[in-house]
């Protein structure tokens, strides 16, 4: 119904399959509803040669402030909610039409969800930051509310009654004295425009003048309707991003640099100048791709193609052996904090006992499930880049600047893809796509392979954290010095037209790299004497790196929050204190608080967490099993945003072989207002499962020159073997009014990533008495840690 | 290039490509067949996979030449209209995240059940060792394969109820 069946050539009547005399752009041209963007004129740097002319193009911006560019509905009286986002997989439109079909009063089966298309619905920036119900749930709810009181209006003076005296329900409106007089949406403005333009200073901002319904009136919003785009995943129907094809289309593969910093000194085409179906090398800087007419083709040619590189003079990183030693030596390239409360320093001086610990977390990877990919149509004059790229947008207009062209003539199309979640390398892969289409004039594919995805995706920074904390005569937590340290120098944006690594290898690339940051804990508790600090490090070669660093599932999140919480374990042991009743103590001992009720949050989840596990207090680690199999438990907590989470895992450790087995999950989530608690469940155990496979697999190995993790096998990632045999998933309203009618919805996915590391690593110290400090949790490290303590 | 044959879903193509073409590539790009997909070209992942002889195949690393038998892809597994029990159960279960791995693990399953109609957890855990998922959809996986078993036993479309 609402995702794509077929091939998207012609993705306006596709997605306008109403009455089907007007096609969505149309449909908004012509009631003005599309504002002319700047386009190309603002360009500055590396680009600004390439900026062409204003045109007007055929794909300006949907207008936000006109009700018409959300909201259709159609003479059958169903609605098309169009929303300028994109789902990773967590069924993100199903609880869009949730909340809005409460909100407009209309059955949810009659409605219907387009999303993240930049040609035919607003700007709501795609995905990120788990935000698409916290923050652009409500500008939906607005709309559809202001949709409704339109309507009432209309049928207000069909039956020359006032609005008070009508009722509402699933797209019916009757006057209520006289329920035989009534009228339906459709019947009301079915395939026309409402013609109503709204305020707000931005696209989040935007509203009518209804207000949104009392959370006690939603209906739909708290059940859970099957996500809509799952049966077309099951049985094949769904066309993906990898699927679309052009007439014409050609296909194209990348030769990158086999070391890092490798410059291109030449390309022998005759190498594959008489393969079957060869049509051209493209090249330009240290980029290189072949174009093919057919798919396995272009994969020999790849292959089969010789180029002559020259090696960098000096090494471009140490070896991932030698990367903590070598991120804890190496100078700062910017410091962030202290932060400082008390006297740290005093009250470590004179605590009752001292703990010290370092945490090293490795780069990891997207390492997506399929390698990077789309397709480029050049059509006509103008770009259309069908993508599974979670910010659309972005992609659009970063396009438009790498290419020089006006943002008026790119579109992308976003159609599903493999997970998502973050800074992947379908940015990439998409500028790719659109540059060798405009090179070579016809519609082109691109896809990496999987070793490129593997080697070059990019990845979530490497940490070093070092914590001291400083118990009191008491074992109270009295102090603590937090520092760390993160390889996030070059932390590549989204979609920027000068840090794309096309840009990086063909030479337009910005001058000066944006660092990222190393970030502090997300916590409450209360420590009353306390230093954090925070630095960013450099590898030695900043760009055309496989190492470049960009947002990966909660950017810092699940490496602090390691650091962080197992060394709140590590004091709770210090003081001889069960790790839950030490945190409740870290989490009662405040008094302020937030808007968002954060600490009285905290310490819901925490008791639900341990309810629901069974836990029994007693400090850690446990006295030591006797057979092979060693058991224990182990807690962790964080927040994000507004979403506070507690999560506790049950491990069997294998002293013979160092096998961690995570066999029990329970996580408490609140997250406010739920919309859709089994797409929500869900969520949270596939967030959690990602962050057990960076607990357990997950780790970037390279050695002096180049990464040397792949494939699957040399690059391992959860396994169905790895799976836990119960997995339990609380959802907590710790808010003191949980019945309140404005309960926020807050958001759910990256907030689950976060304690899953240093959980799993609290229990393994619960089972064996053994603190494992570097990520991940392999075997052979598991293992080595065992047979040094002799276990 | 050379005539190739190869029988799909019940019907028969001749094709002319080169022998050595992975049959991923032919069923996607020539007979318009994308359920398998590509995810690593290695064999390793499964995205891929096709069922044929009873197996189930990696079609990245399989040459259309050493195709022998008959091919099922994930678009062939639905009858008359009716989706298979292990499509129902994915569907009840809600199983995918973002999906994209989601053929490979059906067709495993589809395999798996077909050879042993009521796999312990164990024996799930290790027919289904070579299917990857990145969105780690494994927990749920496993619930369905537990549904489509009993649903199968049964002689239903699926076990209990949806989603509640």
């Amino acid at each position: 119904m609402t995702t794509f069946t077929k091939i998207p050539r012609q993705v306006e009547e596709l997605l306008e399959q109403w009455n089907g005399t007007h096609s969505r752009r149309t449909f908004l041209k012509g009631s003005g509803l599309l504002v002319v963007s700047v386009g190309a004129a603002a360009v500055v740097g590396p680009f600004a040669a390439d900026a062409s002319a204003q045109a007007a193009g055929p794909y300006p911006d949907p207008d936000f402030r006109q009700l018409d560019s959300w909201i259709v509905i159609h003479e059958n009286n169903t609605a098309t909610f169009y929303v300028g986002k994109t789902d990773c997989g967590q069924g993100t439109g199903t609880a869009f039409r949730q909340m809005m079909s409460d909100e407009l009063d209309i059955a949810y089966d009659k409605t219907s969800c387009i999303m993240g298309s930049t040609d035919i619905t607003v700007d709501q920036g795609g995905s990120g930051g788990s935000d698409a119900i916290q923050t652009d749930g409500w500008p939906m709810r607005r709309v559809a509310a202001e949709a409704r009181r339109v309507l009432l209006e209309m049928a207000s003076a069909r039956f020359a009654v006032p609005v008070d005296q009508l009722a509402v329900r699933e797209g019916v409106i009757t006057v209520k004295t006289d329920p035989s007089r009534k009228v339906t949406y459709g019947e009301l403005i079915g395939g026309k425009r409402f013609n109503v333009t709204l305020t707000g200073n931005n696209v989040d901002a935007t509203t009518g003048v209804a207000k949104v319904k009392p959370v006690q009136e939603l209906k739909m919003v708290g059940q859970s309707p099957q996500r809509y785009d799952i049966p077309a995943k099951v049985d094949g129907s769904l066309k993906w991003a990898v699927d679309v094809k052009a007439p014409g289309m050609v296909h194209a593969r990348n030769v990158k640099p086999p070391v890092a910093g490798a410059r291109l000194i030449g390309i022998d085409e005759s190498s594959v100048r008489n393969l079957r179906g060869f049509i051209k090398v493209v090249s330009k800087g240290n980029y290189v791709a072949v174009v093919c007419e057919r798919e396995e083709q272009a994969v020999k040619a790849a292959r089969q193609l010789k180029v002559n590189w020259q090696k960098p003079a000096t090494s471009p990183f140490p070896t991932s052996e030698d990367l903590f030693t070598y991120m804890r030596s190496a100078t700062p390239m910017s410091n962030q904090g202290p932060a400082v409360k008390g006297n740290p320093d005093a009250a470590l001086t004179g605590a009752a006992k001292v703990v010290e610990a370092e945490y090293d977390v490795p780069f990891q990877g997207h390492t997506a499930f399929a390698p990077a990919h789309a397709m480029a149509d050049p059509s006509n004059g103008q770009m259309t880049i069908y993508s599974n790229d979670m910010k659309s947008y972005g992609m659009r207009a970063g396009i438009a600047q790498f290419l020089g062209m006006p943002r008026d003539q790119v579109r992308v199309v976003w159609m599903e893809g493999p997970q998502g979640y973050g800074r992947t390398a379908a940015d990439d892969a998409g500028f790719e796509a659109a540059f060798l289409a405009k090179e070579i004039g016809r519609p082109v594919r691109v896809q990496w392979m999987r070793h490129e995805e593997t080697g070059w995706d990019t990845k979530g920074p490497a940490f070093t954290v070092k914590i001291r904390g400083g118990l009191d005569a008491q074992g109270k937590l009295v102090a603590l010095d937090y520092n760390a340290r993160a390889a996030d120098y070059c932390h590549v944006g989204y979609n920027e037209a000068d840090t794309v690594l096309i840009a990086q290898l063909m030479g337009k690339r910005r001058a000066t790299p944006a660092a990222g940051s190393a970030g502090t804990p997300s916590d409450m508790y209360e420590i009353p004497n306390k230093r954090t600090a925070s630095q960013v490090v450099s590898l030695p070669l900043v760009w055309e790196t496989p190492l470049r660093t960009g947002n990966l599932r909660d950017p810092n999140g699940p490496q602090i929050t390691f650091a962080a919480e197992s060394f709140v374990d590590e004091m709770a042991a210090a003081a001889n204190a069960d790790p839950i009743e030490f945190r409740m103590g870290l989490l009662t001992a405040g008094t302020t608080d937030d808007s968002g009720f954060k600490r009285a949050r905290s310490i819901a989840v925490v008791k639900a967490a341990a309810e629901a596990f069974g836990w029994d207090p007693r400090p850690s680690p446990k006295p030591l099993d006797n057979g092979t199999i060693l058991t224990g438990r182990g807690i962790a907590y964080s927040f994000r945003n507004q979403t506070v989470v507690a999560e506790i895992v049950e491990v069997e450790v294998n002293r013979r072989t160092g096998h961690v087995w995570v066999k029990r999950l329970v996580c408490a989530h609140d997250c406010g207002l739920v919309i859709n608690p089994e797409a929500l469940r869900r969520t949270i155990e596939g967030g959690m499962l990602h962050s057990l496979s960076r607990a357990l697999h997950e780790e970037v190995q390279f050695d002096a020159e180049k990464t040397t993790g792949v494939d699957w096998i040399s690059h391992p990632s959860l396994r169905h073997a790895d799976t836990p045999a119960r997995i339990d998933v609380v959802l907590v309203n710790g808010d003191p009014n949980p019945n309140r009618p404005d309960l926020p919805h807050y958001g759910a996915g990256e907030t689950a990533c976060k304690p899953m590391i240093a959980a799993v690593a609290n229990a393994i110290y619960d089972a064996t008495g053994v603190r494992l400090r570097r990520v991940p949790f392999r075997d052979a490290r598991v293992l080595a840690a065992l047979k040094a303590a002799r276990v | 290039m050379s005539n190739v044959t190869l029988k799909v879903n019940g019907r028969a193509h001749t094709l002319d490509v080169d022998p050595s073409t992975p049959l991923l590539y032919i069923l996607r790009n020539d007979l318009e067949l994308q359920g398998p997909r590509f995810g690593c070209g290695l064999g390793q992942c499964g995205a891929c996979t096709v069922i044929m002889n009873g197996a189930a195949v990696r079609s990245c690393i399989t040459p259309c030449s050493a195709v022998k038998g008959e091919i099922t892809t994930l678009e062939g597994l639905a009858k008359g209209g009716k989706l298979h029990p292990v499509q129902r159960a994915w569907i009840d279960e809600q199983v995918p995240q973002c999906g994209f791995c989601q053929n490979g693990q059906i067709m495993t399953a589809k395999v798996l059940l077909d050879r042993n109609p009521n796999p312990t957890d164990a024996q799930i855990r290790e027919g289904m060792a070579g299917a990857l998922c990145r969105c780690m959809t494994y927990y749920r996986i496993h619930a369905a394969i537990k549904r489509a078993a009993a649903a199968m036993a049964a002689g239903t479309a699926s076990g209990r109820g949806g989603v509640s």
